[in-house]
């Protein structure tokens, strides 16, 4: 059947016409919505679907599935597979029963996310198959051919979506998903391939190497590898960029030959081909130049004179993503064709910048400001990731690197000789992932400094999913709901305190004895999404001004996107009831319309 | 060579509905066998930042429209169009919300935000500008909420595709409750253009 699918919903689409019986993963942009939309008709299936706390137990969980004879699937972002780093690595040299695939997928340009590494790297790192897809009808396709390659060669497969890919949209064929029984027969004792002491890790890393052959020359003839030999020139692309050359070679008219590559290790042979035919080529890839070190490699043995453009010669960036016009232009340039100027549109600069920001009403807000007064502007605010990274413009984000991290860089500072007050701000969800053990980290190691658990019950940024803080899993069902409060405390912090953000006076005399305690302190700020509250049907009130408002910008600096001000502050429909506004108006000129 | 049969370009601010416009197109362009190629903007600026989707009709190759390559511009919100008017195609049309949506560092007083006309200046430069006031339009029809749908039925008008699929596919897209406000809000926003 035909349908119009956007690329994370064909990869779930693709896990559940490969017949997995088990999905897990962790919320991240761009990938969170395979979990998301496997959640939403699990129930149908013989499928456990989950949201793990992070992304290593998500991949372990995915491990345990397939070692149980399951075809199972862990997803993540990029980043995340830093954190599940440990498992994957050892992972490769025990291999899997039933297949596994790893969704990792990457986001050139950093749309929403703290740098642009490459999956592929991690592939060849690990010695692990990895495939690129370039469209939605192949991100599907490529996730069926690889639970059955994973099988075929017992290696967890990679499968690297890029934000182009997952979400894109595109009419796609769709296939049929098997009825019945999804799960295995069950784990079967097998120490030699499933205890990784050393007497076992040695031969199982010489077999792994072994192997790499085999799997290489399978996947030569994978339908993403498509080798079209015309001229002497020609153009070597993988991924979405095959797209953007192929695009380029038609809006040109230029009849050139081309390597698509969709697998890695990339087609070796395909690429030496290619290599024999021609005596120019451009390879053109997103972030790392690694079918460009194929490339080289292959043309050292079978033809050294060949010329190679790329990121080396400087012809495509390797930072950012790539574009339909940069390529173009790329290629243009090589074939001595015209090169077409990105349009000069003088008047531009009259745009006022539009970051994004925390919604009207956002609790983190609220904290932010109590904080503040709390703490003052000399202190030091560690940051980590989620909405309240956006937040930067409220003067409390002075860090951010990655999950968990503004604890322990918090704890570092001090340690370091800082003596300043050190306030460290991390949302729930974050806390649960990789707070918890900085936390304990902390406490352990007697760090005199305040944590903010800015609790808003969701994992907001990446689409409101639940996490244990919930008491509702993936798909739905109730669960415990633990207790951060109970958390902190057990985890060591010597002063604990729940506040609401939007009684100010009661949230700054909370984060006032917090700083004030001689140990570690810990305020978790409760305010649910605004988001979330919406969409369970909440009607909120709405604020107005008065006219006793006397213009001093008070409540303008407090960046709430439904505060606007000329010459006195107005109130517009984007309100959604806060309150706190009301309270730093020093004349009282905000109230609730009626 | 042409390598897309229309190319848009749609704009605006993270909530204002840009992503259903593109979902609507694309299940009629699905409905009249045209291929069909999009790329949304999720994640971190679908907090009240800056937002853009790419939808092409009659594609297949990559998602994204190339600069300088978009037939069609569509902005919900006056300064996005300006924003992202690099992408339009000179000869192109500009179909404009002209109602603002003020981003914090203008509320905050870090910058001024432009007069439409200063906004539609440069793109009358080289384009096709058609400027309402999607957000009464939408308010009149019932919903204000409405007005990404009072803009997809202005651009009905210069889209290949049949009128009848894109309503059908409107149907599809919206609940049931709201079907009868989006539809006299599309109708609404096809009478601002001129045929
Ligand atoms: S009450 Fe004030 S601060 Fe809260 S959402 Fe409304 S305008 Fe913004
Ligand atoms: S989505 Fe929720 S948590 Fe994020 S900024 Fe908006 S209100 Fe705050």
């Amino acid at each position: 059947m035909r349908e119009y699918l956007l690329g994370n919903v064909a990869i779930a689409r693709g896990v559940l016409e490969a017949g997995a019986g088990l999905a897990a993963g962790y919320p991240g942009t761009p990938s969170s919505e395979i979990i998301d939309t496997l959640s939403g008709i699990a129930s149908g299936y013989d499928i456990h679907i989950e949201w793990s706390v992070n992304e290593k137990a998500a991949l372990e969980v995915a491990i345990g599935g397939s070692w149980a004879g399951t075809r199972s699937v862990a997803t993540m972002k990029h980043v995340g597979l830093n954190v599940a780093a440990d498992p994957f690595m050892t992972l490769a040299y025990l291999g899997v029963d039933a297949g596994l695939v790893i969704v990792s997928a990457d986001d050139p340009y950093c749309h929403s996310s703290q740098n642009e590494q490459d999956t592929r790297r991690y592939a060849q790192f690990a010695s692990v198959p990895c495939l690129d897809p370039a469209d939605p009808q192949e991100a599907l396709d490529m996730t069926i051919y690889a639970f059955d390659l994973s099988e075929r060669f017992s290696v967890p497969v990679l499968l690297r979506p890029t934000t182009r890919v997952s979400h894109a949209r595109s009419d796609v064929e769709t296939g049929r998903i098997p009825e019945g029984r999804r799960r295995g027969r069950g784990f079967i004792k097998d120490p030699a391939r499933r205890v990784s002491l050393p007497v076992n890790a040695r031969p199982l890393h010489r077999a792994l190497i072994d192997k790499q052959k085999d799997i290489e020359r399978a996947l030569e003839s994978a339908p993403w590898n498509r080798l079209l030999l015309k001229g002497d020139v020609g153009v070597i692309a993988s991924g979405i960029a095959g797209l953007y050359a192929e695009e380029a070679l038609a809006n040109l008219e230029a009849d050139i030959s081309l390597l698509r590559i969709g697998t890695y290790p990339a087609p070796s042979r395909k690429i030496e081909e290619f290599v024999k035919h021609t005596s120019k080529v451009m390879v053109v890839e997103e972030l790392e130049p690694v079918v460009e070190e194929t490339v080289e490699i292959v043309a050292r043995r079978c033809n050294p004179e060949l010329e190679i453009l790329g990121k080396r010669s400087g012809d495509i960036p390797r930072a950012g993503e790539l574009d339909p016009l940069t390529v173009r232009n790329a290629i243009a340039r090589m074939l001595g064709m015209s090169v077409t100027a990105p349009r000069e549109l003088p008047g531009t600069e009259i745009v006022p910048p539009r970051p994004p920001s925390l919604c009207p009403g956002c609790g983190h807000r609220a904290a932010y400001y109590a904080m503040r007064k709390a703490f003052g502007k000399d202190a030091i605010y560690t940051n980590d990731i989620g909405c309240y990274t956006i937040g930067i413009s409220m003067g409390t984000v002075d860090t951010c690197l990655c999950m968990g991290a503004s604890i322990t860089i918090g704890s570092g500072i001090r340690f370091g000789g800082d003596e300043r007050p050190i306030c460290c701000c991390i949302g729930d969800s974050t806390f649960l992932h990789a707070g918890m053990t900085g936390l304990l980290n902390a406490a352990y190691n007697k760090s005199r400094m305040t944590v903010a658990i800015l609790d808003n019950s969701t994992t907001a940024m990446t689409g409101h999913q639940p996490h244990p803080g919930t008491g509702v899993t993936a798909t739905g069902e109730e669960t415990v709901r633990i207790s951060l409060e109970e958390i902190a405390r057990a985890l060591g912090a010597g002063h604990v305190e729940c506040v609401d953000p939007y009684n100010l006076e009661e949230s700054i005399d909370a984060f006032t004895r917090a700083r004030d305690f001689p140990g570690l302190s810990v305020v978790i700020s409760k305010a649910p999404c605004r988001i979330l509250l919406r969409r369970k049907g909440e009607r909120f009130r709405r604020y107005r001004v008065t006219d006793e408002c006397v213009g001093c910008r008070q409540c303008v600096e407090f960046s709430c996107p439904a505060i606007e001000f000329d010459e006195r502050a107005f109130i517009n429909q984007l309100c959604t009831g806060c309150g706190v506004c009301a309270q730093i108006c020093p004349k009282g000129a905000i109230e609730v319309v009626k | 060579m042409r390598t897309s049969n229309c190319d848009m370009v749609i704009v605006g601010v993270g909530g204002q509905g840009v992503i259903l416009i593109s979902e609507i197109i694309g299940r009629a362009a699905l409905k009249a066998g045209i291929p069909v190629r999009a790329a949304e903007t999720h994640g971190m600026a679908q907090r009240g930042g800056s937002v853009i989707n790419h939808t092409r009709l009659g594609c297949v190759y990559g998602p994204m429209v190339p600069e300088g390559g978009a037939d069609i511009l569509l902005a919900l919100e006056p300064a996005e169009a300006l924003r992202y008017g690099r992408y339009l195609s000179t000869g192109g049309v500009a179909l404009v919300n002209t109602t603002p949506v003020l981003p914090t560092t203008v509320t905050t007083g870090q910058f001024r935000y432009p007069d439409i006309e200063e906004i539609l200046a440069p793109l009358r430069g080289f384009a096709r500008v058609i400027a309402m006031n999607a957000t009464e339009i939408a308010e009149r029809a019932g919903n204000p909420q409405t007005a990404n749908i009072v803009m997809l039925g202005a651009m009905s008008r210069f889209m290949p595709v049949d009128e009848a699929l894109i309503l059908d596919a409107l149907r599809d897209s919206v609940p049931r409750k709201y079907i009868d406000v989006n539809m006299k809000a599309f109708e609404l926003g096809k009478a601002e253009v001129s045929g």
